[in-house]
């Protein structure tokens, strides 16, 4: 085996072995990221009475009809009204209440966005806003529920913080962070089940990326449901040998501006991937940031000018260039550059 | 500073202070909205020196009321009534809408003491007051919420899904009043986009509707106290007003929604507002 443990971090020791063909897809542990937070909102409602959850009907599709079960006087369910539920938060947060407000992420992204806007980031509050559904894992679901533009949308947003975490455990970890933080954050989960990647000491904190392969001739950068697509990648071209450094990205905004300049002095290019289209988010934030400093070979794996369609998730990744071959040909591609 | 709460003599004084107060910062900033914040004078005059139980000195107390001008555009109206209450300097109002200026063109809650909400984009004020309401449950505290809406912007879908919602959840902590002023800024609003039967819409919705004269101030205190009082569910005080109500040449002209008057025009608004305060001393 070529795999040397030392050179990961944070990632599960049974995980490394499948990361190789992608067989951490078909063989690995899964779950949406969707059910953790909604296991987590629980657990801070017990430690924090101030913890509201709002919903808008797809509470048993997010898993927070759990928490209106457990706390049934701190849940309140809106109805089919994005709009009036995200200027309600607004509200609450204003009287101390810390709500999260829950939907998918087209409609928090899109259909309450001027509510969004100018109800909770313009005036600042601490507000929540939990979006399941979040890029082309609603695979099944069709364009209408893939939240495939919410990342950059809520990144140009002044205010905003903007979190998406890889895996199960790293959401965990990301809930409770915007629960302590004041202010609002813009948490981004999965529909589609996705690998269990990273071990519980995973360093979570708002702003960090973290860098969780080594490797010095390139550097991938990925978030959300892509970081383990792009760990896939690494185990592959490692056979081939391109030693790829891996750097998982939760926190869009604020964006480590150092780790990120940091691997781009160190190994000469980079690869962003993320599940969303590939303007206005990652692969922009990272490209603006290197474009004024250090301006080196990139590309951009991401949604591209297109609606998706209908399809199983990972059969989706594949055709609309996300998954882990993707990245693959995309790092060989900035290494010729060099 | 101004003793509260006020008698209906004194309220009908202060209602005059606050429209010279609207005439002269907006003239002042060469911009603004005069004609809604005329309108909705007697009814956040009532409120602020009669029925809100509110603490200067302290702009963010938790137990305090909470108003909400939805209709954010009508803002001097609002920066007017705080100025006179005494939540910030009355000098502030000559610096409305310049750069630096604590009074934005729309009110931000985190630049001025004393507002609740920022608004401005219309069709939210009232949702957000729906949510510092179920708040106020939540934590059984027994402030009060008022949310004057406008009736343009009852066109927004979003006012009545904030109606729903106050229904639903039996919310007899927050008041909506809505300055019924038939103008909005392209045009009537009746012929540009009908509300009506708009009362029939709002008790359909489940809440109590209160018909009044929104410039009447013998009516404003007792429905605005009715209101408080009522439990079991959510109040909507429909207030018939005039837009530009007090300056004969704006009264019903929909030109004066957005636009500011010259010193002459300023000058003769001052004059008849005076005037007609001195006729009802």
């Amino acid at each position: 085996m070529s795999h040397n443990t030392r050179s990961y971090h944070h990632v599960r020791p049974e995980v490394i072995p499948l990361l190789a063909d992608g067989k951490l897809f078909s063989e690995g542990a899964k779950a949406p990221t969707r059910a953790a937070f909604a296991q987590t909102v629980i657990e801070l409602g017990h430690a924090n009475p101030d913890i509201v959850v709002l919903d808008a009907d797809v509470s048993k599709s997010i898993g927070t009809n759990k928490f209106a079960a457990a706390f049934p006087d701190r849940a309140f369910n809106f109805g089919i009204a994005e709009q009036n539920m995200f200027a309600a938060a607004a509200g609450m947060a204003t009287a101390g209440l810390v709500p999260f407000a829950c939907t998918y992420a087209v409609f928090a992204s899109l259909r309450a966005l001027d509510m969004v806007r100018n109800s909770i980031h313009y005036p600042n509050l601490n507000v929540k806003i939990a979006a399941s559904h979040s890029g082309i894992t609603p695979g099944p679901d069709g364009v209408t529920h893939q939240g495939q533009e919410d990342l950059s949308i809520m990144r140009a947003i002044a205010n905003s913080t903007v979190i998406a975490p890889a895996d199960p455990d790293t959401t965990v970890l990301a809930v409770r962070a915007a629960a302590a933080y004041e202010g609002p954050v813009y948490l981004s989960f999965t529909r589609d089940p996705v690998p269990q990647v990273f071990r519980p000491d995973y360093p979570f904190a708002i702003g960090r990326a973290v860098t969780v392969r080594d490797g010095a001739d390139v550097t991938i950068i990925a978030m959300r449901d892509l970081t383990a697509h792009a760990l896939a990648a690494a185990a592959n071209l490692a056979r081939e040998g391109i030693d790829a450094r891996v750097i998982d990205c939760p926190t869009l905004k604020p964006l480590d501006e150092a780790t990120v300049l940091l691997a781009a002095e160190q190994t000469g290019a980079i690869v962003t991937a993320e599940n969303n289209v590939y303007f206005g988010g990652l692969g922009s934030a990272v490209a603006e940031l290197l474009v004024e400093n250090d301006p080196i070979p990139m590309k951009r794996i991401g949604v591209r000018d297109t609606f998706a369609e209908s399809g199983p998730y990972l059969d989706l990744l594949d055709k609309y260039g996300l998954s882990y071959g993707h990245i693959e040909a995309a790092v060989k591609s900035v290494i010729a550059r060099k | 500073m101004a003793h509260v709460p006020m008698s209906v003599d004194e309220l009908k004084q202060m209602a005059a202070t606050v429209r010279c107060d609207i005439i002269e910062m907006i003239c002042t900033a060469e911009a603004g909205h005069p004609g809604g914040s005329l309108s909705a004078t007697d009814i956040v005059t009532a409120l602020y020196f009669r029925l809100m139980n509110i603490d200067p000195a302290n702009p963010r107390w938790p137990d305090r009321d909470r108003f909400i001008l939805s209709k954010g555009h009508a803002c001097p109206v609002w920066y007017a009534a705080l100025a006179e209450r005494g939540f910030f300097d009355k000098s502030h109002l000559g610096t409305l809408r310049r750069m630096g200026s604590i009074l934005q063109g729309h009110p931000d809650m985190n630049k001025v003491p004393g507002i609740d909400m920022t608004a401005g984009s219309l069709g939210q004020g009232l949702s957000v007051g729906v949510g510092m309401a179920l708040a106020g449950k939540l934590k059984q505290k027994d402030y009060h919420v008022w949310v004057v809406i406008g009736d343009g912007e009852s066109q927004e879908g979003s006012i009545w899904e904030a109606a729903m919602s106050a229904a639903k959840w039996k919310l007899d902590n927050i008041t909506a009043i809505l300055d019924r002023n038939n103008l909005q800024n392209d045009w009537h609003v009746d012929e540009l986009m009908p509300i009506e039967p708009v009362a029939d819409k709002w008790r359909a919705f489940g809440w109590q509707v209160v018909e009044i004269d929104g410039h009447d101030m013998d009516a404003i205190v007792p429905a605005l106290e009715g209101a408080r009082q009522r439990t079991g569910g959510p109040t909507l005080i429909l207030a018939r007003t005039i837009k530009g109500k007090g300056v004969s040449y704006m009264e019903n002209v929909c030109e004066w929604h957005g636009k500011a008057p010259c010193q002459a025009e300023a000058d003769q608004a001052l004059g008849e507002i005076r005037r007609d305060q001195e006729v009802q001393l």
